[in-house]
């Protein structure tokens, strides 16, 4: 089996997929000859044509519409969204158009589109490069939200969302790109939408969180379990819509404590819909509030000041310590 | 002197060649020496100041820098054209022409580390933190020019796209609004030939991208964007117009960038030749300005040693003003997030400072 980064499983994924199945198209800005700002399309329009792999005109909502027509005509559009920030551009042909595409057909048509975006903190990128918008799209009914945190996840989830039937965003967080390297199979391979990975078994508080967050949890429930000798039970949720509660639930039932860990804002998001979740699922088994640990409800402060921002090993620590104390 | 702009063939504008000769003495601006010199000093300035930020952004002195040389005609020649009342828009490249506006360049040097008081502009400099966002600042120049004619006001709004940018939803809204409130607005499309890796041809059918102001109702040119002496005239023209009440028009400059797209990894030899860039190199717009000052005695080897100097100076002082500036804080951030702060964010401020002691 071949190492990998997060990026190379993703340009592994999007090669298989687009030999594997012919109605799959790539297009997006600087995707085709130059391979994408990222690279993850490095080599694609090469090796499968202008036809398939292809640069559009610079404008977001262009490139969504166009990808919903394609997608009635039965094709398998997989577009880049260049940096998450720009969805704003496109957002009415996501949410407005594609995830209404059953509705408003009657289930006569489906919008089988992959919606593909770097984004996340810590990488020092311009103004809404960065930004975490995914609580956004957890307010639109018909999208399917997918969050890989390594290069394995990413690929078997990848590969799902472009087979899957309706429309899926798939958010890869620039810090993973490049920082880790893992065992990946050539061959295609699926992770089931809507499945999450319990990526630390522990005993004493359930710990969610998904994207970049779940290597910050996870190294803060080492160190816990070193310094203190407490056991946090990490949950990588890998899609925020939809959402494994059965997962979670289970957790809880078994630790009584929860806390969820998210890069964006605090208010309204995946954290918010979580917490909301465990409450009305589990609160009997609680023996507390159910924190969030997030970033402050601010604009994303792109440059000087984003690691302190963003939620520190430190402000996790002390998020926990604070859930053990209620 | 609208002329140019009333044509409906859109012609291209040109007033030097290459070789600093005057190629169409109709469409010389009638400038001072002093202008003329003006205008040479700060296409070198740029350049000497362009080049610093590339080694400073190497270095990590600087954070996000899109490089401009090769575009100081289409930059300056343009900017030079307005009056300090009149309100730049500018996108993320167009640093020299806010700088050259008034923003202070330690500001700007913040504004590249992701400090928010880089956008903190001066009460008296008119311009907005550049757009990082493509087209947004087309549509809120027509609203900024709307406001001046509301008030009365004889003020115009400017504001720059690139090729790529011309193909967002937003650029034709942004004109076409405009047009149909006849607002005192005028928009400079630069044609660098390239949106990061992707060519013109790529972008659209339309054989210039100032015949898109056809459709919006609005006058069009194209000018060779690496003559500051054609740039300047035309968008001399398109604003008086639009001072004067005549509505809004478009300009696209004939540029390219000898750099990268920005110094955050770009590699231009993935997608254009050697040749290309020194095709474009032969077209340079310091060296054809300098030929023709030189031939009129107006520009000396002094001259050119004297604003190096003084760029350099600048830029050092600049950034130690820059370095010697407080640090942004999350505190700082979240009070200015509103006038007066919700009680969530009063919170979230107190757990803020608890946490971080
Ligand atoms: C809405 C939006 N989409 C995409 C981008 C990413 N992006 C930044 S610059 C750029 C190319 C712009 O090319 P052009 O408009 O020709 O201007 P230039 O950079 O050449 O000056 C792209 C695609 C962005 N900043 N905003």
């Amino acid at each position: 089996m071949a190492q990998m980064t997060m990026i190379q499983a993703i340009t592994n994924a999007l090669d298989g997929e687009l030999g594997r199945d012919e109605k799959v198209l790539l297009f997006g800005e600087d995707v085709g000859q130059s391979g994408g700002v990222f690279r993850a399309t490095d080599g694609l329009q090469k090796k499968y044509g202008e036809h398939r792999v292809f640069d559009t005109p610079l404008a977001e909502s262009g490139i969504g519409g166009l990808a919903t027509g394609l997608a009635i005509q039965g094709f398998r559009p997989v577009m880049e969204i260049q940096f998450f920030g720009f969805v704003f551009e496109t957002f009415d042909e996501i949410a407005g158009q594609a995830a209404r595409m059953r509705f408003r057909s009657g289930g006569r048509y489906t919008a089988p589109i992959t919606y593909r975006a770097p984004f996340g903190g810590g990488v020092k990128t311009p103004e809404m490069h960065a930004d975490s918008l995914e609580g956004l799209l957890l307010q639109t009914p018909g999208l399917k939200v997918v969050i890989p945190s390594n290069p394995y996840d990413a690929k078997g989830l990848l590969i799902s969302a472009i087979r899957d039937d309706d429309p899926v965003f798939f958010l890869e967080h620039m810090k993973l790109y490049r920082s880790l390297r893992q065992e990946v199979p050539e061959d295609a391979y699926t992770i089931p939408l809507g499945q999450a990975n319990i990526v630390r078994p522990g005993k004493d508080v359930t710990v969610v969180a998904y994207g970049a967050m779940v290597h910050t949890a996870v190294k803060a429930a080492d160190e816990w379990s070193k310094t203190r000798g407490i056991e946090a039970e990490v949950i990588d949720l890998r899609t925020i819509s939809p959402l494994d509660m059965e997962t979670i639930v289970q957790s809880v039932k078994k630790t009584h404590r929860a806390v969820v860990l998210q890069e964006a804002q605090k208010s309204s998001g995946a954290a918010a819909e979580i917490v909301a979740q465990i409450t009305e699922n589990a609160i009997y088994h609680l023996e507390g509030p159910v924190l969030r640990i997030t970033a402050p409800d601010t604009v994303y402060p792109f440059g000087m000041i984003e690691d302190e921002w963003l939620p520190t090993p430190d402000r996790v620590l002390r998020g926990l310590e604070k859930v053990m104390s209620l | 002197m609208s002329a140019v702009l009333e044509k409906k063939s859109l012609p291209y504008l040109q007033v030097l060649d290459e070789e600093g000769n005057v190629v169409s003495a109709e469409w010389m601006p009638k400038l001072s020496d002093e202008v003329l010199r003006d205008l040479m000093r700060k296409m070198v300035f740029t350049r000497i100041w362009d080049g610093r930020a590339v080694k400073l952004t190497r270095q990590g002195r600087l954070g996000f820098y899109a490089p401009v040389a090769g575009q100081e005609a289409s930059m300056i020649g343009s900017e030079a054209a307005t009056q300090k009342e009149d309100f730049l828009l500018p996108s993320y490249r167009d640093v020299p022409q806010a700088v050259w506006h008034g923003w202070p360049l330690y500001q700007a040097f913040l504004y590249s580390r992701g400090h928010q008081h880089g956008g903190q502009f001066p009460q008296d400099v008119h311009v907005l933190m550049p757009q990082i966002i493509i087209g947004a600042q087309v549509v809120q120049a027509a609203g900024v020019a709307l406001a001046f004619k509301l008030n009365k006001e004889p003020k115009v709004a400017f504001t720059y796209i690139g090729d790529g940018g011309t193909s967002q939803g937003d650029f034709y809204e942004g004109i076409n609004f405009a047009g149909a409130y006849q607002a005192p607005a005028v928009f400079i499309v630069q044609n660098n030939q390239f949106a990061i890796s992707v060519p013109v041809a790529l972008q659209t059918a339309a054989e210039t991208l100032a015949k898109k102001a056809v459709a919006a109702g609005i006058p069009g040119v194209q000018v060779d964007g690496m003559d500051v002496l054609a740039v300047y005239a035309a968008t001399k023209q398109a604003v008086d117009r639009a001072r004067a009440g005549g509505g809004p028009s478009l300009i696209e400059t004939i540029t390219f960038r000898y750099g990268p797209h920005t110094m955050s990894g770009d590699d231009p030899t993935r997608y254009r030749t050697k040749d290309l860039e020194e095709q474009w190199q032969r077209k340079d717009p310091l060296v054809r300005f300098r030929k023709f000052l030189e031939s009129k005695n107006l520009w000396s080897e002094a001259d050119e040693e004297r604003v190096i100097a003084e760029a350099n100076d600048a830029v050092k002082e600049a950034l130690s003003q820059a370095d010697n500036y407080p640090k942004m804080t999350v505190a700082q951030l979240i009070d200015s997030m509103f006038e007066s702060l919700p009680a969530d964010l009063i919170a979230q401020r107190a757990d803020f400072a608890e946490e971080g002691k």
